[in-house]
């Protein structure tokens, strides 16, 4: 009988990542395209929608309507549909999967949160093209969106994964994220001036909030950058909250 | 227990008590699984094998009692268990929407392997279970026997010393079941440990080494499956199928109605060896030759310790 190593080692952060990444993307592959695509025909029907009811000399209103429009296809995806996905792989017994392998937890939340971030992009790429076009906003400072689309990734995802792991039944997983998609779609696509004080308050806590205002700030002629730089830097902080919840949440289910 | 285990055991499970609200799931369980050893659960659906082999892993904390994997207590380290096992569950639902191989990939990737090499023993591994025509197909779309198999692949990804597998041949077709238990059979060879689960007595005899039968959350027999049936072997097995209705008139048969166990035209005996040659002797002899359809005169198997020791045979598989 030959000798044999007995007990191996913890895959380490990097590669355990890299491996859970890679098997959420594949999920995309076994999906095909329908699940990049059918989050933004919501957004560009609003964008189209809108068109015929603000008025036509509003910059500010259009950017931030656009902006919105970009962030709740990361609400649909990395928020709602996550929040379903993990609902259900927790209901189904699938966390046991992750839990047998000798992989650090927080490698496992990551991946799947930054994997469903990624499926957000193809369709956040198109529902800004549209809106800046329809809208005829500047397009100059555009690559606030990527900042933008990843950080409000990061806090939809973690708030998703949250959701789905502490959430008794797949079903309300489901509804709370359909909730928490349904608050970025009535909050985060109006200036926050428009709204009465008691919705401020709800809208900033809104994870999202922070990252649709840079991105529609960026979005106009002139656009102030120390407000772009402070909601990023907002917006970083609430996804690194975010993603340390998912974390906990994580360790939290697994615990039986 | 506790005090021999050294080095010498996979596993030493020490009065292990798990509770699922009033129902006592695993009742004071212990045992030892030696290195390089195909131990096995057997016992019916509810008997407590999956909440054994849960604590086994790590994924299920024991009320009381404990586990030591190698010597070392599973309690003490985190991620200990998964560093020393790969574990299969009755189902892998985690995998299904992915291809077959990057299931496996993944699977052997999560356990420290690069890249190159996890796809490359994942492309030998899908060959080896019979899967290597399927290897793009999704997982959520197969059937449930190659789903089964699958899953068999992912658990032998990565070469872990102690394999767990909760019923890895369920659903499968006789040549997919041979290629598991060839694959269990490789493995040993190289010094691999393995616990398996299943309520397949063929299986129980074919593939372990030792057995330990559970019934109601406790170990009520646990040996090799020879010295185990070596146990009964003062009784045979007598079966009887009838082609219609039994003609119970027949003394012969009267008799053996009232020591049978009965399922529709089936009848089945455990006889001492002298007495059942008997009675097949007065049943062929007589009018009651004609009824028979077939019959069978057998050395006890493992159901039948099984049987003898109080278990129920309502789940247990036989083919």
């Amino acid at each position: 009988m030959t000798p044999r190593p007995e007990i191996g080692v913890p895959t380490p952060f990097g590669p355990a990542l890299a491996a859970v990444y890679a098997g959420t993307l594949a999920r995309a592959r076994a999906a095909r395209a329908p699940l990049l695509f059918v989050a933004s025909l919501q957004s560009i029907g609003l964008i189209v929608l809108m068109r015929f009811i603000v008025p036509t000399n509003a910059q500010p209103e259009h950017a931030q309507l656009v902006a919105g429009a970009v962030i709740l296809v990361v609400a649909f995806v990395a928020l709602n549909l996550l929040a379903q996905r993990i609902g259900a792989l927790k209901a189904r017994g699938a966390l046991d999967y992750y839990a047998a392998l000798p992989v650090p937890p927080a490698a496992v939340v990551l991946g799947l949160t930054c994997g469903y971030a990624t499926f957000t992009l193809p369709g956040t790429l198109i529902t800004a093209i549209v809106g800046v076009a329809i809208y005829d906003l500047p397009f100059a400072h555009a690559w606030v969106l990527v900042p933008a689309v990843v950080l409000a990734g990061a806090a939809l995802a973690g708030l998703g994964a949250v959701i789905g792991l502490l959430m008794p039944r797949p079903e309300i997983a489901t509804m709370a994220g359909q909730l928490g998609m349904t608050a970025v779609l009535m909050l985060d696509l109006w200036r926050a001036a428009r709204l009465p004080d008691a919705l401020r308050v709800v809208r900033a806590a809104v994870p999202s909030t922070f990252a649709v205002d840079a991105l529609s700030a960026a979005l106009t002629d002139d656009p102030d950058f120390a407000v772009v730089g402070r909601n990023l830097a907002v917006s970083a902080v609430i996804a690194v909250v975010s993603l340390m919840a998912a974390n906990a949440a994580w360790r939290r289910a697994l615990r039986t | 227990m506790a005090s021999d285990d050294g080095q010498a055991n996979a596993f030493a499970v020490d009065r292990l008590t798990r509770r699922y609200g009033d129902v006592v799931a695993n009742n004071e369980i212990s045992l030892t699984v030696g290195r390089g050893e195909i131990f096995g659960l057997l016992g019916p659906n509810g008997a407590g094998k999956s909440t054994l082999v849960r604590q086994l892993v790590g994924l299920l904390r024991p009320d009381s009692g404990s586990v030591r994997v190698f010597g070392r207590d599973l309690a003490a380290e985190r991620g200990l268990a998964a560093r020393a096992t790969a574990y299969l569950a009755q189902e892998e639902p985690a995998l299904d929407d992915m291809d077959v191989t990057t299931a496996v990939e993944l699977t052997g990737r999560l356990r420290g392997a690069p890249k190159a090499q996890a796809r490359q023993a994942a492309t030998l591994l899908l060959e080896e279970v019979g899967l290597g025509e399927l290897a793009k197909r999704t997982v959520g779309k197969l059937s449930g026997g190659q789903r089964r198999l699958v899953g068999v692949a992912t658990a032998l990804v990565g070469d872990r010393p102690i394999l767990v597998l909760d019923e890895p041949t369920t659903g499968l077709d006789p040549v997919a079941r041979r290629a598991v238990w060839s694959a269990i059979e490789k493995r040993r060879a190289s010094g691999t440990t393995i616990v398996l689960v299943t309520h397949n007595v063929l299986e129980a005899e074919t593939v372990l080494d030792r057995v330990a039968v559970l019934e109601a959350g406790r170990v009520i027999a646990c040996d090799s499956p020879g010295r185990l049936k070596a146990e009964l072997s003062a009784d045979v097995r007598l079966d009887i199928v009838w082609r219609g209705d039994p003609p119970l008139d027949d003394a012969a048969v009267a008799e053996l109605a009232a020591r049978s166990v009965q399922i529709g035209r089936r009848w089945s005996a455990r006889l001492p060896v002298d007495l059942a040659r008997e009675t097949l002797g007065r049943l062929t002899a007589g009018p009651a030759f004609e009824a028979i359809d077939d019959f069978s005169l057998a050395p006890p198997s493992l159901e039948d310790v099984y049987l003898a020791l109080g278990g129920s045979a309502d789940d247990l598989e036989r083919a």
